[in-house]
């Protein structure tokens, strides 16, 4: 890759707090193979949605020609457990997937979410009621990261007085994702992980247990109870189907709330708007997926046979990278895609990804996000940000603030 | 018409929608959308404001949804004069008018034809007129039969196993009622999918209870003294008990009213050009009448300029606003419609849908999934391209198979994909019936004919 190279700038630090530049110039260039064994970079709306949809696209890593050098490769996260749905093809990651629906959304379980509701009012209420008489918080440590959590815990059935230790074990293996807190070979830190996945792994699967004995009504009982045709998951199964959701549901929720609560800080207008007018929540999160969405890109999709995307030819075997967010603001698709505006009538955005794969947690993703930010624009007296922009992780594809301080000048009941 | 002309038309026409359903409604709504600020009627026979059809099959016979409350959401304000429970009987094209039922005229300057299908009637009176005896096309049709589901026959008895009789006998198994139904042809939904995939849909049926007989027909319903329907008499000589009976058999297009009208009407529906514009009978397309919707056929440039008429919900819509925005647009501003044909059903906990024109097909072979386990992509192919595809349980897939009709891609299909298994490499027949022969419930008719001169149908030579 030479200095300048397209792929580089998108994983480049540099570009973390503003990567939209990039990803116009990479829209020039819709198909981008820069060297040989490198990436087939999409970036045009049209063709990741023809591509997300493509029966001959793989989400199996076997299918890949050559491991190779992926500078996104994530690490190893799975810690012995089989892969999840997510890096899986039909038909197994349709058998998984179905069975993990079963306990999450209609047909069997169509208020699942909805009857959340009311909880995550409660679990919002009480984080902004913990600012106290703070006048500036961090809202990634104080709101937007515990938040997710305490969802997740409750929707698989973790029991409330196990909630702390459960946390505890989550936050050194969600750091363990950012690629900047794992650099130079912290072996302290790898440690730190290894047991901490260690001890989750151990944890659920003692309660795996006691839900398969004296099932409840929560997510896990019916993951390991489930009657249906597929029939129920096996133990490896339904904890790496848990480990999937916690890590894979938490990160994206926490950069949705933060990415949401900075853009709308940097538009004052709609934020007031919001306050006064909360009926607005669903399109706003909507036009937030689509202008920051909390995945940047699917880096880890192949093809099966030789493809051809707008003349080029892609090698069967090829690593292939969607690039969500510059499809998501292809003028192509979107009138003026750089501007932020909830009022969009036609939002059909890639933030949830398209096609079998679509975010499985995407109906509470969506819940989660409009509480908060309701909740946080209602109450919040006169917010501002303290820092534009503010530090960011190091990851490009599940990109947002590290820290998000606001100022403010007190709370309203 | 003059450019001032069309001006004219937009601020102060008469515009005449004859059918107050899904394709009336929302044509109406792109009129007004595009600036059509003159005087708008819509004549509907039913009394009702417009309604959606689909539920009336499946959520309204299980108690999930009210007959009566599943009026269509309006996009906008209309200011239309509604002219409901009154049918249209007449027209006259040299005067621009509209007769009506009881008596009145209305006068148009342009005319939207959307009058749709109704059910086919079971065709000895006496016996239709039992106690007992079902269509389902109407909510009123809707409302009785699930009058009489909640109330646990003994028996429901479905004549013909197109995807509306399949929907009811589904509804039925779910609500626990014992369901007969009766198919002339060798499996369900042939006449739509074809015997392979209709054998799969067989299967399916039986998995759930339903007691299935194929190629067998109706003979006569019995009554008793009372004139309520006790037993089915089917050609194989055997009789079944049922208290309820639903005729499903296909529907006829409402053109009955347009008899003599000098337009191009008939059995098959209303001909009209890509851009809506009707024909009259001698081929030669009118200015001022367009049509929509279920009693359209149209010819699609992707499947050889074939007439299509095309019973879908999402083809009602997008034709709909098609024939309103050329209706007061000048000619060079004018649209094809060009609808990539598409349909869906749920039966039996599966979803089908499928994308293209499979009865085109005379090829057949499953890319994805496998028919035994009912979650399959099936790809029909037609002189060596892929023509349609129809999905169980894998609808996340069609986009893809929607591309490579619209490109004309090379059948059979060669590439590898997910999921496909080793023994479906090669096509098989997909297994029409004869189209001469009756089909009930094909929801595409391909009629191959322009009404004026098949000679002038135009098929660009395929590199």
């Amino acid at each position: 890759m030479t200095q300048d190279s397209l792929v580089r700038r998108i994983t480049d630090y540099a570009s973390r707090a503003d990567p939209y530049p990039v990803y116009r110039e990479l829209r020039r260039t819709p198909v981008l193979h820069e060297e040989e064994g490198g990436p087939y970079v999409i970036s045009s709306y049209w063709d990741i949605e023809a591509l997300l949809h493509d029966p001959r696209i793989s989400s199996d890593a076997a299918n890949l020609a050559a491991a190779g050098d992926d500078p996104l490769a994530g690490p190893e996260e799975t810690g012995g457990l089989p892969p999840s749905f997510l890096r899986l093809d039909p038909p197994e990651h349709d058998r998984l997937r179905r069975i993990a629906n079963s306990g999450f959304g209609p047909p069997h379980r169509p208020h699942r979410i909805d009857d959340m509701r009311g909880e995550l009012r409660e679990i919002v209420t009480a984080l902004i009621d913990g600012f106290g008489d703070a006048r500036r918080i961090d809202l990634v440590d104080q709101f937007a990261y515990p938040f997710p959590v305490t969802v997740i815990c409750r929707l698989l059935g973790v029991p409330r007085e196990d909630e702390p230790r459960f946390r505890a074990w989550v936050d050194p293996l969600v750091a363990n994702l950012d690629p900047g807190l794992r650099q130079g070979g912290d072996e302290e830190f790898e440690r730190t992980a290894r047991e901490a996945r260690m001890q989750l792994g151990m944890y659920l699967a003692g309660l795996v247990e006691e839900r398969a004995k004296e099932p409840r009504d929560d997510l896990l009982s019916d993951l390991v109870n489930s009657r249906g045709p597929d029939g129920a998951m096996t133990m490896m199964e339904v904890l790496s189907t848990a480990v999937l959701l916690l890590i894979a549901g938490h990160e994206t929720t926490v950069n949705l709330i933060t990415n949401g609560m900075l853009t709308l800080l940097r538009h004052p207008e709609i934020l007031e708007r919001l306050r006064h007018e909360p009926e607005l929540a669903p399109r706003l999160v909507e036009e937030l997926l689509r202008y920051e969405p909390p995945v940047q890109l699917v880096p880890q999709r192949t093809c099966i046979a030789d493809i051809e995307v707008r003349g080029v030819t892609i090698p069967k075997g090829s690593r292939i990278w969607l690039v969500l967010a510059a499809g998501n603001r292809d003028p192509e698709r979107f009138a003026d895609p750089d501007r932020f505006d909830p009022d969009r009538e036609d939002v059909q955005h890639l933030g949830f990804g398209s096609g079998i794969h679509i975010c499985f947690g995407a109906p509470l993703a969506r819940l989660e996000t409009q509480i908060a930010l309701t909740e946080l624009a209602r109450r919040l007296e006169n917010p501002r940000l303290v820092q534009d922009p503010p530090p960011y992780r190091e990851n490009a594809v599940l990109r947002g603030p590290r820290h998000l301080e606001i100022d403010f000048d007190g709370l309203r009941p | 018409m003059p450019v001032d002309g069309v001006e004219r038309l937009r601020r102060e026409g008469r515009i005449v929608i004859v059918g107050a359903s899904l394709a009336g409604l929302r044509a109406a709504e792109t009129l007004r959308a595009e600036g059509f600020t003159g005087e708008l009627t819509l004549i509907g026979d039913e009394p009702y404001e417009p309604y959606d059809r689909p539920p009336l099959s499946k959520a309204v016979l299980l108690g999930k949804a009210g007959p009566h409350r599943t009026e269509l959401p309006r996009r906008r304000e209309l200011d239309a004069t509604w002219r409901l429970g009154v049918a249209a009987t007449g027209l006259d094209l040299r005067a621009k008018r509209v007769r009506l039922a009881d008596g009145d005229e209305v006068q148009y300057d342009r005319l939207l034809i959307a009058t749709g299908v109704r059910a086919r009637p079971w065709p000895k009176e006496p016996e239709a007129r039992l106690d007992g005896v079902f269509l389902l096309r109407t909510r009123d049709d809707a409302a009785g039969l699930y009058g009489r589901l909640k109330a646990g026959p003994r028996r429901v008895f479905v004549i013909g196993a197109g995807f509306a009789g399949c929907e009811v006998a589904s509804a039925c198994r779910e609500r626990g009622v014992p369901v007969t139904v009766a198919e002339r042809a060798g499996a369900p939904l042939v006449g739509a999918l074809g015997g392979v995939i209709g054998s799969v849909a067989a299967d399916l049926m039986r998995e759930h209870g339903v007691d299935l007989r194929t190629r067998v027909t109706v003979t006569a319903l019995e009554g008793d003294p009372a004139g309520r329907v006790r037993a089915v008499h089917l050609s194989d000589e055997s009789v079944v008990e049922a208290d309820v009976v639903v005729v499903s058999l296909g529907s006829q297009r409402n053109t009955d009213w347009l008899a003599g009208s000098g337009l191009g009407a008939g059995p098959r529906g209303i001909a009209c050009d890509a851009g809506c514009r009707a024909f009259d009978f001698r081929g030669i397309v009118t200015d001022d009448v367009f049509v929509a919707g279920d009693v359209a056929r149209s010819p699609h440039a992707l499947f050889e300029y074939q007439f299509l008429s095309l019973e879908h919900w999402g083809n009602a819509v997008a034709q709909a606003e098609t024939a309103a925005h050329n209706m007061i647009c000048g000619a060079t501003d004018r649209r094809p419609h060009l609808w990539m044909p598409a349909f869906w059903s749920s039966q039996f906990g599966v979803n089908i849908k499928s994308v293209g024109v499979p009865p085109m097909g005379e090829e057949l072979m499953i890319t994805q999934g496998s028919t035994a386990e009912r979650r399959f992509v099936g790809v029909y192919g037609h002189k060596g391209r892929v023509v349609a595809a129809v999905s169980f349980d894998n609808t996340r897939w069609l986009e893809f198979y929607q591309r490579q009709i619209e490109r004309g891609a090379p059948f059979p299909v060669e590439h590898p994909t997910l999921d496909r298994r080793p023994g479906d490499r090669r096509p098989v027949p997909a297994d029409f019936p004869d189209p001469s022969l009756p089909t009930h419930a094909a929801m595409v008719t391909l009629s191959g004919y322009s009404p004026a001169d098949t000679r002038l149908v135009f098929h660009p030579a395929r590199h």
